[in-house]
């Protein structure tokens, strides 16, 4: 428990804090690939995480995910016909839902809708003492309750991604159908024709990334929230801004490696 | 269930839970200052103690869920400060711990949270078999009509008795119990004292009962303790401890017998 005595920091408080939140983070990732592989398997609530973590933000990511197809094919309409290439435009939706917008927007979206109710859940089980019920127990609650969860998001936000990205170009079909007749199975044609395998392989690694940070930093947050109510909170709101963040980070340095990867 | 006296004696040779200096802290916050402690099989000990004395963090440590500063603490013939993993989860089925507040699951109704234990820590149940031991425990505290509501549809006590029910459901050997009877009515901290004394009678488990409450201490515990300034004040009968002039014990004595 003791680590420091009161005026013993090796920088000062705040950094002191912030590189042991660091280091017990890496110790916490860690742990997940320490205990992924070992018994006993918890299947069932496997199954029912990913079920929580599909369903909770299906509604939400069908309506962002039409929208963002919508309003792109819109704006872009006008730009690419002052160039007479309109009939670029499935193949600049598809690329931007598929390479970009499809992972990104369902990654935000599920760190406000996932990370914060596995934050918040799990903060409030810490400081009601549940964790330390189970572990009393002998049941291991970093296995039952963080290796499932992570297994979920990591899982289940692919998943969503490849949704969002087929509504978004049902959307983005819709408002090209609007303005001229074309065949919703052409269109689609059309849209994947300039992807390559690559572009998808890229994306469904960006959006295990995504649910793998979102599914450890809520289960970081809520399990090491402290004592009281507003640890609850605190946990909730710090799970979204952290993953918010990271995705960002993550999105970058994989779009530059990606880039990078091309040339050979 | 009525009294069986001749199923249960305590054995004063035999100690299922034994502390030597025990030291804990944190920070500048030193809560224990050298405990020593045993507790002889079949025996029910009350600690009582102000709020904040630390009587939590000393069950706790027995438990394995804090680790001591210094200090020896010795449970079931095994050092619980220095096992982990598989071994201590072992040991841990063992122990009942019953939490201050419950801490019941409240994302699984009262049949899901009694049957937890068994399930997670006992492979290729029976479903009848989880139902007659979930249905047991849950007569043994008379909530046998509650399996199906949510933990937070039961009242306090209710809650308090779902909690000891879910970890008589593994019939421990020892049971330690956080201020069973905190915050209840007279006529609840009967019910629960009755239970403590029949879990003691029937399972002839050794138990810690933490408690401010000298109605309970006294009618649950074989010997008493006081838990004043990190040390153990007194331990012995209820007699033996009040009868003295010492002001602190007497404060409370008093403080308890004036309310
Ligand atoms: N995890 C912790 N971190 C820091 N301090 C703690 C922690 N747990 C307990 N303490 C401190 O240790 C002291 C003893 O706490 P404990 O919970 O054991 O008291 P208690 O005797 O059980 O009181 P109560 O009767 O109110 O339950 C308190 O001053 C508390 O602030
Ligand atoms: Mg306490």
């Amino acid at each position: 428990m003791k680590i420091y005595s009161k005026d013993k920091y090796i920088f000062s408080k705040g950094l002191d804090d912030y590189f042991s939140g660091v280091y017990k983070s890496y110790k916490f990732t860690l742990q997940f690939f320490k205990e992924v592989f070992k018994r006993p398997f918890h299947h069932r609530e496997l199954v029912n995480q990913s079920f929580e973590v599909g369903l909770k933000s299906l509604a939400l990511i069908s309506l962002t995910g039409f929208i963002v197809g919508i309003v792109f094919t819109k704006q872009s309409r006008p730009s690419l016909e002052e160039f007479g290439a309109a009939s670029w435009l499935p193949s600049l939706i598809g690329i931007a839902l598929v390479k970009a917008m499809g992972p990104l927007v369902t990654g935000l979206i599920c760190a406000g809708k996932i990370g914060s109710s596995i934050g918040a859940e799990l903060g409030s089980m810490r400081v009601t003492e549940q964790i330390d019920a189970m572990e009393v127990s002998a049941i291991n609650p970093f296995k039952y309750l963080v290796v499932t969860r992570i297994l979920a998001t990591s899982i289940m936000i692919p998943v969503l991604t490849l949704y969002c990205t087929c509504v978004g170009l049902y959307g983005s079909y819709l408002n090209v159908h609007s303005v001229e007749t074309s065949s919703i199975v052409a269109y689609y044609q059309n849209a994947f024709s300039t992807i390559r395998f690559l572009d998808i392989f890229v994306s469904v690694i960006k959006s295990v990334v995504f649910g793998f940070t979102i599914g450890v930093v809520g289960c970081y947050k809520g399990f090491n929230a402290s004592q009281g109510t507003r640890g609850v909170g605190k946990a909730a709101n710090q799970a979204v801004v952290l993953s918010m963040f990271l995705i960002f980070v993550e999105e970058y340095v994989i779009v530059q490696v990606s880039n990078w990867i091309q040339y050979f | 269930m009525d009294k069986q006296k001749t199923k249960h004696t305590i054995n004063k040779d035999e100690s299922v839970i034994l502390i030597n200096g025990l030291y804990m802290s944190f920070d500048d916050l030193e809560v224990l200052k050298g405990i020593d402690f045993n507790l002889f099989k079949g025996e029910n000990v009350a600690i009582l103690g102000r709020s904040g004395s630390g009587k939590s963090v000393l069950i706790k440590i027995i438990v394995g869920l804090l680790k001591p500063d210094r200090g020896e603490v010795i449970v079931l013939n095994q050092h619980i400060d220095k096992l982990g993993g598989k071994k201590l989860d072992a040991l841990r089925l063992h122990i009942g711990f019953s939490f201050q507040n419950s801490a019941l699951y409240d994302s699984m109704n009262v049949y899901q949270n009694l049957a937890f234990p068994l399930t997670m820590n006992i492979k290729h149940l029976r479903k009848n078999e989880i139902r007659s031991a979930v249905e047991e425990v849950a007569e043994a505290v008379g909530l046998k009509d509650k399996l199906k509501q949510m933990p937070s549809d039961l009242s306090g006590g209710q809650r308090k008795r779902i909690g000891i029910a879910r970890t008589l459901i593994m019939k421990p050997e020892i049971m330690l119990y956080d201020e069973p009877t905190s915050g209840l009515d007279p006529i609840t901290s009967a019910e629960i004292i009755e239970l403590i004394n029949e879990v003691q009678q029937e399972f002839n488990t050794s138990s810690i009962i933490i408690t401010h409450d000298l109605t309970c201490a006294k009618n649950t515990g074989n010997r008493i303790s006081i838990l004043l300034d990190g040390k153990f004040l007194k331990i012995g009968s209820f007699n033996e401890v009040f009868d003295t002039n010492d002001e602190e014990v007497r404060g409370f004595f008093n403080y308890n017998f004036i309310q």
